[in-house]
């Protein structure tokens, strides 16, 4: 996108719903797909008079988080009241942080092609997530022609983190990397499925674009509502696109929240909630300032172990980059490091056929793994394929699959060689008028001829000699 | 500290609070008297005071994180102007 | 209720302790003693509207009556205001559970300007209620109920709540003993709120003793208040008679506070010369910028929190829903507008206006640091002194009517009781004489936590004022 001269500035605004038993502010059980609002009581329904009592593993947590992001943790923080009406928000404000959130200050080490990248974190803080609004009639539960709306106070209240970005992101494709490598730091850490399918990982972008070279910033839009990763770098590259195309065409731009249809891949200008955005923050009087203890710091610090960005860096020497993030992204590092053998053909593996097999990588025992990629040229193709879709299976051995040696005989090939070159005549002719390529189709057809369980390293061989022959 | 009628409308706006077109006038009035002295406060240089939010100087309560029963739905949804299978009702969220 | 035992139980002179003593000693039951009570109401609430709702149950214990804001399972809890008529709440607060639990039978709920926002029961929605010394006067309030009701003997002892003056000020108004407790000992776990920093539920009696027994039987940590302590020592009932090695200051703009009556200032001078007789040290105290700018500062921090507070208003979980189609917006704003009286509406706007942008520094910003400067000089006048005198209203009670159609006269009710109380500090009112034939409270101020030092102090003088809390009509 840096393309033509524009440079894109991009921050994103990502909601983490942690996984505490209970809810945030009362003791409400904090789990997913029950009925409606079975999951409720006076304090979470806002009922007169109630009051919130904080969740101390949310806290924690929390502190957990901001520590892995190199964040400072505040010595004494506060809850603040975020004023605004919505049927989702029952108290008529939401519980959150302001000016002095639990976590400040960090960076996130994002590993690249070409060395480290440092997205800046400026903020972790702590908050209440609101109910669930299905909006009736109208088209698919979207606002907009909604007849009547039904509020499910199940999710509200639950805790939420919200991870602030500095601007400092620089593509739709290093959008998606940073959420992907944030999501599984947060996965790791225990603290949040992160799934953004469930809608427990939720990431908001600020998107603007300037002219290379150019210091300041220029207008930004809230893009919402990108509930994948796909969707999250689909929806910033349209947006940017949106931009660049309205500057060149001598437009501005106004700064609006937006709304991505991954359908169509548009963008529309979103209602907003409160017309005048004015959400009178100040200070929670039904709760007291929080000051982590050092112990709490202390445990946190050493409850973290080597965090996904490190691993990719250390895994890098050993597979080059891409194998090494995706091995770290898709979770499949931790079987790759009980995998003995040829470090990229294992990489290799894992990350094609393996991955394509479906296997969960937790499931599957190193050794036995090692032995079949050590022999995978060795064994028939079919045979290896239905090995690596066993290997979770308990009780898997390699040895059963080794047994099967591939036909490398010449006795046994040349009468299957032989007929495929008579069914081939027209590739023969091609062949020996230079055009060498069609080798690879006629390997194909031998071992097609034979149930894959051919040697394809003699299959070449022999079918040279045949047609120089 | 004039408060003029549009402060009073965004300020209904923002409490939703539908002020009658004939109470407007009235409420302006009351609303500037009182702003007027609670203006007071201002006479005071206090640049260099730190704010109190809270008369209790206590820190870190909070609870472990073990649940506790909830409501029955039918108590949830006892106190409702427009219950619906199990859910509250509410008009279409406008602009 | 047994023929005759009715007399046996004057419920107007009834104390609560006499009443344990009836009790303990089988010389009644509680059916009878309830029964009594019931009676009373039956006989003199069509005059003073103490009730808002009659319970009326019968228990081993002595009666309690509690404040309409006090959030009661399955008895409606409406705070005065048509926005919660008919909510029938599903949970007890803390405060009724620990009644229910020490035993003690609920005769009802009582009245209170809408909300608690206000000095007199005239802002309830439902009616005011009527002072039993003079009908024709207000209670005070906004606990005015459960002071109309003690004070009328409809109830032998009830709680009330106090953000600026709540308990202290009807208590006042009433001849009656109320304590407003130290920030942070009594949970607000069900009381409907109004200003969170400030909100206390405390005791209205007839006697320093009783006060302090009800105050024993409701504070201390509950882990449903995130703003609650242990007291540093249990509350005790109090049992003095001098107040020798007491040192009571006498805070001069407490005292000569513009629009103090010259009665109330009769009455408070002579209890300042008693505490003197009976052995304390008595010395003036200063309060300069707390009475000066606290009404102010009050005026500000409350509805603030108040517009926050009552937000959760919107007709979608409970409460009043205002008829008519449109849109969710509309019909939020049309409740909102119909379900709350003129003064909730007032602060409610006057809070959003404090907190809106650009407005806030010099509003609820500034009101914030003031409120370091009033909690600061108190601190300074309890290194001098452990106690601290003052009339607790400027006046005695008012005509209904007198005030109502100016909220910023209806407001300076709580002049003298403000200050204490955004500091957060604990404050008894007990009466100290008559004027115009109308109680007078003297207001008793401590340091945090002070509450038993108070009420020993304050039984001392009870002792020695000997006031008949009987309204003289009644006698
Ligand atoms: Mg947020
Ligand atoms: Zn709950």
């Amino acid at each position: 996108m840096t393309a033509n001269g524009w440079e894109p500035v991009i921050g994103l605004e990502i909601h983490v719903q942690l996984k505490t038993r209970t809810k945030m502010f009362c003791r409400c059980a904090n789990v997913w797909g029950e009925p409606e609002n079975t999951l409720t009581c006076p304090v979470c329904l806002a009922h007169p008079g109630t009051l919130p009592v904080p969740n101390k593993r949310a806290i924690e947590w929390t502190v957990k988080l901001g520590v892995a992001l190199g964040c400072e943790i505040a010595s004494r923080a506060l809850f603040h009241r975020k004023n605004y009406f919505y049927p989702d928000l029952p108290k008529g404000y939401q519980i959150s942080q302001y000016d002095i959130p639990l976590c400040a200050g960090g960076k996130f080490v994002l590993p690249g092609p070409d060395g480290d990248r440092e997205i800046g974190i400026v903020r972790a803080h702590l908050e209440e997530d609101a109910a669930k609004t299905i909006h009736v009639g109208g088209t698919g539960g979207r606002i907009a022609g909604a007849e009547y709306s039904l509020v499910d106070f199940n999710r509200g209240g639950t805790p939420l983190v919200e991870i602030v970005s500095e601007p400092d992101i620089r593509s739709a494709e290093e959008a998606r990397r940073f959420l992907q490598l944030l999501r599984r730091t947060v996965v790791e850490l225990g603290i949040s499925d992160a799934e953004m399918e469930k809608g427990s990982l939720r990431c908001d972008a600020n998107v603007s674009v300037r002219r290379t070279g150019e210091t300041g910033y220029r207008t930004k839009t809230e893009l919402k509502n990108m509930n994948s990763f796909k969707f999250v770098a689909d929806g910033i590259e349209a947006e940017l696109r949106r931009q660049v195309e309205t500057y060149e065409a001598g437009g501005e731009i106004e700064q609006e929240t937006l709304h991505f249809d991954p359908a169509s891949g548009s963008i529309a200008p979103l209602r907003s909630k409160e017309e005048a955005h004015d959400y009178r923050y100040f200070p929670e009087p039904d709760l007291l300032p929080v000051e982590p203890p050092v112990e709490m710091i202390a445990s946190a610090i050493d409850e973290i172990g080597e965090l996904p960005a490190a691993r990719i860096r250390r895994l890098e020497a050993e597979v080059g980059f891409d194998l090494a993030e995706g091995l770290v992204a898709s979770a499949r590092d931790g079987l790759f490091e009980r995998v003995p053998g040829d470090r990229r053909a294992v990489a290799n593996v894992l990350m094609n056929q393996l991955a394509a097999a479906g296997v969960d990588p937790d499931a599957v025992g190193g050794a036995e793994l090692g032995k079949l990629v050590a022999e995978r040229d060795r064994i028939p193709r079919a045979a290896f394929v239905e090995a690596l879709a066993r290997s979770a299976d308990p009780g898997f051995s390699a040895d059963d699959y080794l047994g099967e040696t591939a036909i490398s005989d010449a006795s046994e090939l040349d009468p299957v060689i032989d007929s495929v070159l008579a069914e081939n005549a027209a590739q023969v002719e091609t062949f020996r008028s230079g055009k060498e390529g069609v080798l690879g189709y006629l390997v194909g057809q031998v071992m097609k001829a034979t149930g894959g369980k051919a040697d394809p390293r003699v299959v070449n061989e022999r079918l040279r000699d045949r047609l120089r022959a | 500290m004039a408060i003029t009628r549009e402060d009073v409308l965004h300020v209904a706006r923002l409490a939703r609070v539908e002020i009658p077109e004939g109470e407007v006038e009235h409420v302006r009035a009351e609303l500037g008297a009182i702003l007027e002295a609670v203006g007071k406060v201002a006479e005071l240089d206090l640049s260099d005071v730190e704010p109190t939010s809270h008369p209790l100087a206590v820190t870190n309560v909070w609870a472990e994180d073990e649940p506790r029963p909830s409501l029955p739905v039918e108590d949830a949804l006892a106190n409702a102007p427009d219950p619906v299978e199990g859910a509250f009702r509410v008009p279409a969220v406008g602009s | 209720m047994a023929p005759g035992s009715g007399a046996l139980i004057d419920t107007l002179r009834l104390t609560a302790e006499e009443a344990a003593g009836l009790l303990e000693r089988g010389e009644i039951s509680g059916e009878e003693l309830a029964g009594a009570y019931v009676e009373a109401i039956g006989d003199r609430d069509p005059e003073l509207h103490a009730y808002l709702h009659v319970v009326g149950e019968a228990g081993e214990g002595i009666p309690v009556a509690l404040k309409d804001n006090i959030t009661t399972r399955g008895v409606p809890t409406t705070a005065g205001s048509r926005i919660l008529e008919g909510y029938v709440p599903v949970f007890d607060s803390t405060v009724a559970s620990r009644v229910k639990e020490a035993g003690l039978p609920l005769l009802g709920k009582t009245n209170l300007d809408e909300f608690a926002m206000g000095s007199s029961t005239e802002n309830s929605a439902y009616g005011p209620s009527r002072n039993p010394w003079d009908p024709e006067r207000v209670p005070g309030g906004s606990s005015g109920g459960t002071a109309a009701a003690v004070a009328g003997g409809l109830a032998p002892w009830g709680l009330g709540s106090d953000t600026g003056g709540s308990i202290k000020q009807p208590a006042s108004l009433c001849g009656l003993v109320g304590l407003r407790p130290t920030y942070g000992t009594v949970s607000r776990y069900g009381i409907v709120a109004f200003a969170s920093s400030l909100d206390q539920v405390g005791p209205i009696a007839k006697t320093v003793r009783d006060c302090a027994r009800l105050y024993a039987t409701i504070a201390g940590r509950d882990p449903c208040d995130s703003t609650t302590v242990d007291l540093p020592q249990p509350a005790e009932i109090p049992d003095a008679d001098d107040l020798k090695g007491l040192r009571i200051g006498i805070p001069r703009e407490l005292n000569e506070a513009e629009g103090i009556e010259p009665g109330v200032t009769e009455a408070v001078s002579k209890a300042i010369l008693l505490a003197e007789e009976l052995g304390a040290e008595v010395g003036e105290a200063r309060l300069p910028r707390s009475v000066d700018f606290g009404l102010a500062c009050y005026y500000l921090v409350a509805p603030a929190e108040a517009s926050s507070n009552l937000a959760r208003y919107d007709g979608v979980r409970y409460g009043l829903r205002a008829a008519g189609d449109g849109d969710l917006t509309a019909l939020y704003a049309r409740t909102r507008w119909e379900g709350f009286g003129p003064e909730p509406r007032r602060r409610i706007l006057i809070g959003t206006y404090a907190l809106s942008a650009g407005y806030y520094e010099a509003f609820y910003g500034q009101a914030q640091k003031v409120r370091t400067v009033i909690a600061q000089e108190h601190a300074a006048a309890f290194e001098d002194f452990d106690l601290l005198l003052s009339p607790t209203s400027p006046t005695v009670a008012f005509a209904i009517g007198e005030r109502a159609e100016n909220p910023l006269a209806m407001y300076l009710s709580d002049l003298l009781t403000i200050p204490a109380n955004m500091a957060g500090l604990p404050g008894l009112s007990i009466p100290c004489g008559l004027s115009e034939g109308l109680p007078v409270g003297l207001q008793i101020l401590g340091p945090q936590f002070s509450e038993n030092l108070m009420f020993r102090a304050a039984q001392a003088l009870e002792r020695a004022l000997a006031f008949d809390y009987v309204p003289g009509r009644l006698r």
